[in-house]
């Protein structure tokens, strides 16, 4: 049993392995950064941290999450801290990991990021990889 | 050298303590190899350590303990328990000759030949000896891991963040003024905190330089030279980060001085110098800069061979190579593959060249300077930022973003507007024409893909900015300029780094993250292909370069700020006030038994040392007193000539400042009228106090030199008597008497009224012209 965080992205819940989570926060402005990657919405400070924000949507391959979702969970990557907007949160709780059902197919971005699946009451949610979230290690991996 | 020592003690007690936990189990399981090797590295970083420290008892057990685990790991020995117990054995020791080290304790070494004989292959075993109760000195320093400090200053960054947050939201509402108060306080407080938790990262420059005797002795011993090393400026302090990263440069380029620059004693003889080479190293704060100059009187570079190697290498046309100006040939030695000398020698030639040194310090935002003179002498001028933590950028705003953009960078920033500035479009480029010279125009709002700001009226781009890569110089067209701030720079992240046009992020006082311009990255991705042949096409850009002569700015004895041409110094050095004596109508300096004719624009004051500026011109030499040197810096094209005759050649801006440059050719042609002598004026004192009070600060200010005493060193020039005091014929030449009535009394026709101040002067100007 495993400790997942339950949140809503580009309108569907998903899981996210809670040791990848550093903090949930709601972020302030946010700074664009030119000639990024269109998954990179800019930059935002977090106390004394700058931390990358990551556009959840467009990095799936989907429609450009809203700007007026505001609330991002912090991980951190090879020292680096990137903001990953979810548009809800909301639940944290303890599940079992399983595999990904065989034969499930999985369009857009979906395949690069799930890692797993787990059960709440029932409904089979994907396991998201938040670090498959971000361009530059999509892109690698 | 004691900061070394004590670093090792340091060092070597907190490998001891981790290395307890292995000797233990090494000690159950001798068959585990992680175990051996980890002790075996021990003893060899104490053995290395040894060596250079000078501690020979340490050097001797660490030494045979190697011996005998380097045996045990090419499997030539098993390790038993006897050897074991042997390796422990000497392991303890080590550990309480430290500890005796630092608390300065006396330790026998009757027992340590005992404990190498044991490592023998058929020694008997030894009963462990008891471990030698030695104090443990108190230490006043402690060693820090670096992330905790890096955690202290972020937490130092959040504290200023929360009190500027804390500082907005109070402005605006009234405050009580206690609270006022109370806020004011907490702001001197952090800004107090912010300098002392920067100055943990700092270490004294002497951590670096306190190796170098060693190294140039042992360096200048194996080449059968002689060198005598110079160092000033240990005091210096800088990040320690930076520290470690200038250690290997500075030893290239200090091993290429002994092992290149200075020549052979036979060499050196020949060539009229001393036996002995000289090497000047120093360093000096400037600024948010730190210069540390490396200066020898050697060879100096080869520019001609330089440039032949070049040649015969292929790696420049003939046509690039004569459109090259000196200090481009000379910036030859920095390309890869062009070493100035044919031979490659063990000390220097390792294919470590002064390319590598170059991009080295370039990594962390430094500059090389060369300064050559053949046959006299290489001077390298390393500049680095103060610490890699806190950057000094200027803040550019384009439409509605700001990003940074380091100083060191920029060369000017200047407006779009009147004559000094047109841009034309040649093919479908921009180019930038500011005061002649051609440059490529980059917009930075284009390259991003910003909307360019309608509120300044017509459009962006008014603003220049003249950035300097290592390849060559651009504009980048801005909106504005908005401030110069000090940042604590950060790496950005890989997906925003991989752009190539930001070298960093940043969080400034606003609390909006700002991006860190990469200047050589822009001209990259703008398409921008420098060549250094590029100056044979473009005239202008040629004469720029010809123009840009290297020069001295210094602060001169009278304050004002004034600069020489680079190439007229021979060198800067301080020398004591007792070796400069006013002989022969002269100022004259006796320096390495020679007398130097010495120039000063105002007295030289009360001080023991003075810095001189020593000029040579090839054959004569004369000697120029400042006040303090400042840094080099490159003379413009444009100086305003001077007014008048006199040492000054013109005026020119430099740093936006009106600084005199001095007329070299003038001083060397003696067109300077050698200071008035100094006229020494006796003040024949009557007990009234007058003379003192009233009068002397007057004559003083006329260039008298005033004494109240009978002069010891000669008679003086003219004596100052009140009414009818007497006066001895000999101790002066010539006699000016005062009176306290205005009108003369028959029997004093020739003195004068004490306050007819005209007169007096007149009086003693004839006195003394009559000498």
């Amino acid at each position: 049993m495993d400790l997942f965080l339950i949140a809503q992205i580009a309108g569907r819940g998903v899981a996210i392995d809670t040791t990848q989570v550093g903090s949930v926060v709601d972020i302030a402005e946010i700074v664009a950064v030119p000639r990024t990657e269109a998954g990179v919405r800019g930059l935002v400070a977090l106390r004394s941290r700058v931390v990358t924000v990551i556009d959840t949507g467009t990095a799936l391959g989907l429609d450009p999450t809203p700007d007026s979702v505001r609330r991002a969970v912090i991980t951190r990557i090879d020292g680096h801290d990137y903001a990953i907007l979810v548009d809800a949160l909301e639940d944290v709780a303890l599940y079992e990991r399983q595999p990904l059902s065989s034969g499930l197919a999985l369009d857009h971005g979906w395949g690069r990021v799930g890692i797993g699946l787990i059960e709440r009451d029932g409904e089979p949610l994907l396991v998201v990889d938040l670090a498959a979230l971000v361009p530059q290690y999509a892109l690698a991996a | 050298m004691d900061d070394l020592l004590q670093e090792f003690i340091a060092e070597t007690r907190e490998t001891l303590e981790s290395l307890s936990g292995e000797i233990v189990a090494w000690e159950a399981d001798p068959a585990d190899r992680a175990r051996l090797d980890a002790i075996f590295r021990f003893v060899h970083t104490v053995k290395g350590s040894c060596g250079f420290l000078d501690l020979p008892r340490l050097a001797r057990l660490s030494h045979a303990a190697e011996d005998v685990l380097a045996a045990v790991r090419d499997g030539k020995r098993v390790p038993d328990t006897a050897l074991v117990n042997a390796v422990l054995g000497i392991v303890d020791r080590i550990g309480e000759l430290v500890e005796a080290i630092d608390s300065g304790a006396a330790l026998d070494d009757s027992s340590e030949d005992l404990l190498i004989a044991a490592l023998d292959e058929d020694a008997q075993p030894v009963a462990p000896a008891q471990a030698a109760n030695v104090h443990r000195a108190n230490s006043r320093s402690v060693r820090l891991n670096v992330d905790l400090l890096d955690r202290m200053m972020s937490g130092m960054s959040e504290m200023v963040l929360a009190r500027n947050e804390l500082a907005r939201r109070l402005r605006d509402e009234t405050v009580d003024p206690l609270v006022e108060a109370a806020l004011e306080r907490l702001s001197l407080t952090v800004a107090e905190m912010r300098d002392t938790v920067t100055r943990t990262r700092m270490q004294k420059i002497d951590a670096l330089f306190s190796a170098l005797p060693r190294m140039v002795r042992d360096t200048a011993g194996e080449l059968g030279k002689q060198v005598v090393l110079g160092i000033d400026g240990a005091d210096v302090e800088l990040d320690r980060e930076m520290i470690e990263l200038m250690r290997d440069p500075l030893v290239h380029i200090i091993r290429n001085a002994v092992d290149h620059g200075i020549e052979s004693p036979a060499d050196r003889k020949a060539a009229g110098k001393r036996e002995a080479g000289r090497l000047a190293v120093l360093a000096r704060q400037s600024g948010n800069q730190i210069l540390i100059e490396i200066a020898d009187d050697g060879r100096g570079i080869d520019v001609d061979r330089l440039v032949e190697k070049a040649k015969a290498q292929k790696l420049f046309t003939p046509a690039q190579l004569a459109a090259m100006d000196a200090a481009a040939k000379l910036d030859l030695i920095f390309h890869p593959g062009l070493s100035s000398r044919d031979t490659v020698t063990a000390i220097s030639g390792r294919g470590v060249g002064m390319d590598v040194v170059r991009s080295n310090i370039e990594h962390i935002g430094g500059r090389v300077h060369l300064a050559s003179q053949p046959g006299k002498g290489l001077t390298i001028v390393i500049y680095v930022p103060l610490t890699l933590s806190i950057m000094s950028t200027i803040v550019v705003g384009v439409g509605d973003q700001r990003f940074a953009i380091a100083r060191q960078s920029v060369d000017e920033i200047l407006r779009v507007r009147g004559e000094a500035v047109r841009i034309d479009t040649v093919g479908d480029a921009e180019v930038a024409t500011v005061r002649g010279r051609r440059l490529p125009l980059v917009s930075l709002a284009r390259l991003l893909g910003i909307v360019e700001s309608e509120s300044e009226g017509g459009g962006g781009g008014q603003t220049l900015a003249i950035v300097s890569t290592r390849d060559g110089d651009y504009a980048l067209a801005i909106d504005r300029v908005i401030d110069t701030e000090e940042l604590v720079v950060k790496p950005a992240a890989p997906v925003v780094m991989a752009t190539g046009v930001y070298a960093g992020q940043t969080l400034p006082d606003s609390g909006l993250p700002m991006l860190l311009l990469d200047g050589s990255g822009i001209a990259a991705m703008a398409g921008l292909r420098f060549q250094r042949a590029l100056a044979a096409e473009d005239e202008g850009a040629a004469e720029e370069r010809v123009a840009a002569v290297p020069a001295l700015l210094f602060e001169d004895l009278d304050g004002q700020r004034r600069v020489m041409p680079l190439a007229a110094i021979d060198r800067v050095e301080p020398v004591s006030t007792d070796a400069i004596r006013m002989t022969a109508g002269q100022l004259r300096l006796a320096i390495g038994g020679a007398l130097v004719p010495l120039h000063t624009v105002a007295p030289i004051g009360e001080r023991l040392e003075v810095p001189v500026l020593r000029l040579t011109d090839g054959v004569s030499d004369i000697a120029y007193a400042i006040h303090e040197p400042i840094e080099i810096v490159h003379l413009p094209t444009e100086i305003a000539p001077a007014r008048g005759s006199g040492p000054i050649a013109g005026v020119a801006m430099i740093g936006g400042e009106q600084v005199e440059l001095l007329d070299v050719h003038a001083l060397f042609a003696g067109e300077i009228a050698p200071r008035p002598p100094e006229r020494l004026c006796w003040l024949q004192t009557d007990g009234s106090g007058w003379m003192e009070t009233f009068l002397r600060p007057m004559l003083d200010a006329s260039g008298y030199r005033c004494v109240t005493q009978a002069p010891r060193d000669g008679p003086a020039d003219v004596v100052l008597v009140m009414d009818d005091a007497p006066v001895a014929p000999q101790a002066a030449r010539n006699v000016v008497r005062l009176r306290r009535e205005v009108a003369a009394p028959s029997a004093q026709a020739t003195s004068i009224y004490r306050y007819d101040r005209a007169a007096l002067l007149d009086a003693l100007a004839h006195a003394v012209g009559g000498r």
